[in-house]
């Protein structure tokens, strides 16, 4: 299903970024361009099957988002090789793909091209996502006057709808209040037991042992540990609790 | 699916996607204005009122029938200051979105330059309306000046293009450009007769894509005659050239714009 294998991601640290002409000019006059880098993923392989719930652990800057990244097809490695099989369904963070001005049924249209889903697909779906999502009679104003929560809500709504071959969650799974919270859970223990593959991204130990079926742990882009929840949670306990 | 795969499905999918970033553009720009769509009416409207009352009155020219002259090559230049602004902002507006899940990054400059089209495609009533009031001739020619703005089009979704990437690379690329805007517009004969440049800098025009645009825009709306078929082929290789120059500088350097978003 997805297939990793010695990828590297490298990043030209933010410092030494250059976006403007003068200082490429300058620079490269003075024979000055050379980057300081920095590896954000350090030859991860790793192989998930269909079906599979992925965790994936690990601190700050470990480098889990790059790796959702490059799943997802938006950052290309400059090394190594990635071979993944069915379509990506990124839920997106709060509002990247919504429009404030829209109302809520222009963004359900928005949100739902720019996650590739077709026109026939969508009007199909429509009442589904509306009735999911509980926004009611809110779905014909414009989503700039709506709260997080509603906004949060109209977005899991519309990245689940379709039964995605691989979903890809980082780190938003507590959304909405209590109800919606319990509601969003099911859907994805619905999609998960549908044959859905899915990669997610939490800090919320609990959670992963809940859902996941493995666990994926990197430390400073590196992988430390590829394998059954239990014994990846209880080692990264123990890490952490002794490295602080 | 490996990237291979992506890009067969990817005009199927990604129709649906330009038409609704080019819908939400157009339905955005009005939304909140009491007048809303009239003003894509009213706007090239006042515009053209304003700069023809301005150049007619400090520039005295003896160009016949100097309003469809001058709404010919203001008209075109708008368009392409409007879209290639556009187009330049396309891909570091939308680093919300890039950076979170993969689209194909050509679609959002096409949108842009499409949704400015829209302005342009609009702004041809007010025009012919202005055509037939001087009394140039409406004919069985008139139509084919759509051919010169789908043409136009064509041309400036190649400038985006690299306008874009410039742009994502290097920020100062929107200050030069509208630096370069100037020049085009004072360059080009837009207020002005060709006849006050003198022979020897004829050639300038030649090298000047909008003079081409233009000038075969005024021969349809002023004497009412088809322009050559020397002057469309022109056009063609213009337009055409842009866009595929465009496309290979914008593909080529697409895999680096993410980690300058």
């Amino acid at each position: 299903m997805i297939k990793i294998v010695n990828i590297s991601i490298r990043y030209r640290l933010a410092t030494d970024r250059i976006n403007s002409l003068k200082e490429y000019v300058i620079k490269f006059l003075k024979r000055d361009l050379h980057y300081q880098t920095f590896e954000a993923l350090n030859n991860v392989s790793f192989e998930v099957e269909r079906g599979q719930v992925i965790g994936i652990i690990g601190r700050n800057g470990a480098g889990k988002s790059t790796l959702l990244k490059v799943i997802a097809g938006i950052l290309k490695p400059y090394k190594g090789k990635i071979q993944v099989n069915g379509n990506v369904v990124p839920m997106l963070e709060l509002g990247s793909g919504f429009d404030h001005d829209l109302t809520g049924r222009e963004n359900i249209y928005l949100n739902g091209a720019i996650l590739g889903y077709s026109k026939k697909f969508l009007t199909s779906k429509y009442e589904e996502i509306l009735e999911f999502s509980d926004l009611g009679t809110f779905i014909d104003t414009p989503i700039r006057n709506y709260s997080s929560g509603m906004l949060m809500r109209l977005a899991f709504s519309i990245a689940t709808v379709v039964h995605p071959e691989i979903l890809i969650v980082d780190e938003i799974l507590s959304v909405g209040d209590e109800n919606f919270q319990k509601k969003s859970k099911n859907r994805m223990l619905e999609l998960m037991s549908g044959g859905t593959t899915v990669l997610f991204v939490s800090h919320d130990l609990k959670q992963i042992e809940e859902l996941c079926d493995k666990v994926l742990w990197l430390e400073k882009g590196n992988v430390m540990m590829f394998d059954k929840t239990e014994k990846v949670v209880v080692a990264y306990h123990d890490f952490m609790s002794s490295n602080g | 699916m490996s990237n291979q795969n992506r890009n067969k499905v990817g005009f199927r999918k990604y129709g649906f996607l330009l038409e609704q970033l080019v819908k939400r553009d157009f339905k955005v720009k009005y939304r909140r204005s009491y007048l809303g769509m009239i003003w894509s009416l009213l706007n090239p409207l006042l515009m053209m009122s304003v700069q023809y009352i301005v150049f007619s009155s400090i520039f005295k020219s003896n160009i016949e029938n100097f309003m469809v002259y001058l709404l010919a090559g203001i008209t075109l230049f708008n368009f392409i200051s409007e879209a290639t602004n556009n187009a330049l902002i396309s891909i570091t507006g939308n680093a919300p979105l890039i950076t979170k899940v993969y689209l194909p990054m050509y679609i959002f400059p096409i949108a842009k330059v499409i949704s400015s089209s829209i302005n342009l495609f609009l702004s041809m009533i007010p025009m012919l309306l202005m055509v037939v009031i001087t009394g140039s001739p409406i004919n069985l020619y008139t139509p084919l000046i759509f051919i010169n703005l789908l043409l136009a089009l064509v041309f400036c979704i190649g400038l985006g293009f690299v306008l874009a990437t410039l742009m994502t690379l290097f920020r100062d690329t929107q200050f030069l450009w509208s630096i370069v805007l100037l020049i085009w517009m004072y360059a080009t004969p837009i207020f002005y007769p060709v006849s006050i440049i003198p022979a020897k800098y004829a050639f300038i025009y030649m090298l000047n894509p909008l003079y081409h645009f233009i000038s075969a825009a005024r021969t349809i709306l002023l004497s009412g005659v088809a322009p050559s078929l020397q002057s469309y082929l022109i056009l063609i290789c213009i337009s055409f050239g842009s866009f595929a120059l465009g496309w290979l500088f914008f593909v080529k350097n697409q895999d680096r714009f993410i980690h300058h978003l």
